[in-house]
């Protein structure tokens, strides 16, 4: 029976309307000893205002980098289950679609050899498996390999990529995101098992700008659908949405970012030369607008959380690139850009740090990459216009 | 060059940080391949094997690092 800790904190989180962390840590103490020093180590932490988890280490099964991460308790004295507590990370699906078979064995598994709990899914994107030994890891890879199931990545090292539904449940992506995610999983398993990067590198793939799976706020480099048409407008479908008593002028062409659609209360028109393809009017009038003409991506990087400079969002790269098997353009690109990270990036340093400090002149000309407008992050940033020796005598 | 002879240099440098230098996989790549005039694949080739037998480890120290396994 594992030992029970008064958790008076922690007990306060389990009060209100959402679903509680504690409520599910609690059920899992119930039978696992592990999950039970947990909850108790937590319940000091809030107490003590400090945590005491310790990170990093040598911990990791044979052969790979990544995939494992060290956490260990400051207080194993006090908290002997919890003395090893690693986290496991199996590389997610595209889209996150498992089977229930899939999920109920990954469960049996993990109460078998961890602590039995598991997020689904970490920012990252992995399905995480919370806690467990050291001696069970490569017990745990051995099940899960042996299942057709992987490791994800951690570590300075290819992140596990993850992708919004995209074209199984969307009808505005623009791309194939699910098989886009699982290209670059494959094409760089190295990159993501045996760490060679400076840091980290997250991809993120979403099909449209609605970026369901917020890439630009949490990839080093974002991968956003998007179009080169103009958008179609079915005029009576616009009224159809007036007469259900949408207001067009406040909800739509007011919220316009670049100010290029006017309604004069029967036509809708967009001045398609200044749309910046934001989605806004798209997703709130699906049945009356429509992308139209050759479907791609757009290619940003440099998205993190406060580190070294604070937190930034991705930004253009490449404003348009197509996205069709086998990728080997968007390859080749990012390719380049992880040769001049490798040749000039410091230790955890960032991709987009990198760029920030050297400067996007320099960065555009190693990768081969044409400064464009759509490359100015926001109005008034220092231009990175210059021209070379070579531009002036053409 | 044969691979274990690419191995053996690696083996070597990493023996030689120790204690000095976490070195990263990228430090590794870098000098072995410009000291012995070989491609950076050849070298990750041979280190990726001498993770494979477990004679080097990859560890997390705010960064990920090659070094040697503790003696147990
Ligand atoms: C008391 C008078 C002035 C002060 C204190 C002043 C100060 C500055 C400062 C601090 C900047 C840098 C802005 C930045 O990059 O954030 C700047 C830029 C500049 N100023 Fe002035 N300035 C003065 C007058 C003038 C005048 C009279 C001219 C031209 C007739 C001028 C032309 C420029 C130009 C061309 C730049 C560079 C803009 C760029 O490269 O982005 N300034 N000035
Ligand atoms: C008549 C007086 C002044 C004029 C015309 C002037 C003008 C300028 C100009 C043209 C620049 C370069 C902008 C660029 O190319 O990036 C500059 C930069 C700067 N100035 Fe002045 N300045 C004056 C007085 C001062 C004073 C009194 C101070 C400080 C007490 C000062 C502090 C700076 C700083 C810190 C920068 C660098 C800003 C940056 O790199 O963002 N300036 N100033
Ligand atoms: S990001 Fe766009 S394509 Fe992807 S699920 Fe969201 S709305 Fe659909
Ligand atoms: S997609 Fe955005 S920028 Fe383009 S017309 Fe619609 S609201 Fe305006």
């Amino acid at each position: 029976m594992p030992k029970k800790y008064d958790t008076p904190l922690l007990d306060e989180l389990e009060k209100g309307p959402f679903p509680s962390f504690v409520t599910e840590i609690k059920k899992a103490a119930a039978r696992s000893d592990m999950a039970a020093d947990e909850l108790g180590q937590l319940e000091k932490s809030y107490r003590d205002k400090r945590g005491y988890w310790k990170h990093g280490g040598i911990v990791g099964v044979r052969g790979y980098g990544s995939g494992v991460i060290g956490r260990y308790s400051s207080l194993p004295d006090q908290f002997p289950n919890v003395a090893n507590f690693h986290t496991v990370r199996i590389n997610s699906t595209s889209g996150f679609f498992y089977t229930s078979q899939f999920l109920n064995e990954m469960c049996d598994i993990w109460d078998k050899y961890g602590s039995g709990l598991t997020n689904l899914h970490g920012s990252t994107g992995d399905l995480v498996l919370l806690g467990t030994d050291t001696a069970n890891l490569e017990a745990i890879f051995a099940e899960f390999s042996s299942r057709g199931w992987d490791l994800g990545g951690s570590g300075s090292a290819m992140r596990t990529p993850s992708c919004c539904v995209g074209p199984a449940r969307c009808e505005w992506s623009c791309i194939d995101t699910l098989d886009i995610n699982y290209a670059i999983t494959q094409e760089w398993q190295d990159e993501m098992h045996r760490p060679a990067f400076p840091y980290k590198f997250k991809f993120k793939t979403a099909g449209c700008a609605v970026d369901c799976i917020a890439s630009i706020a949490r990839a080093d480099c974002s991968i956003i659908g998007t179009w080169k048409g103009n958008i179609a407008v079915d005029q009576a479908e616009v009224a159809n949405y007036a007469k259900k008593g949408m207001n067009i002028t406040e909800e739509i062409v007011n919220m316009c970012p670049s100010k290029c659609m006017s309604y004069d209360g029967k036509e809708l028109k967009i001045t398609d030369a200044d749309c910046i393809r934001c989605m806004h009017c798209i997703a709130k009038m699906t049945k009356a607008l429509k992308p139209t003409g050759e479907k791609g991506a757009s290619i940003l990087v440099g998205s993190k959380a406060p580190f070294v400079i604070g937190a930034t969002l991705s930004w253009v790269i490449v404003p348009f690139i197509k996205m069709e098997p086998p990728y080997d353009e968007f390859k080749d690109l990012i390719r380049k850009m992880w040769e001049f990270w490798d040749e000039y990036g410091k230790n955890r340093e960032r991709i987009g740090e990198l760029i920030i400090r050297k400067g996007m002149r320099e960065f555009l000309e190693f990768i081969g990459v044409e400064p464009q407008p759509q490359q100015v992050k926001e109005p008034r940033r220092d231009p990175f216009f210059f021209w070379t020796e070579a531009d002036l005598q053409k | 060059m044969e691979k274990e002879e690419v191995k053996k240099k690696i083996y070597e440098l990493v023996e030689k940080s120790t204690g000095k230098k976490k070195l990263k996989s990228s430090d590794i790549q870098k000098t072995v391949s410009a000291d012995a005039g070989i491609s950076r694949d050849e070298v990750k080739d041979a280190l990726r094997d001498l993770v494979d037998e477990g004679k080097l480890i990859y560890t997390y120290f705010g960064g990920s690092f090659v070094e040697i396994p503790p003696q147990q």
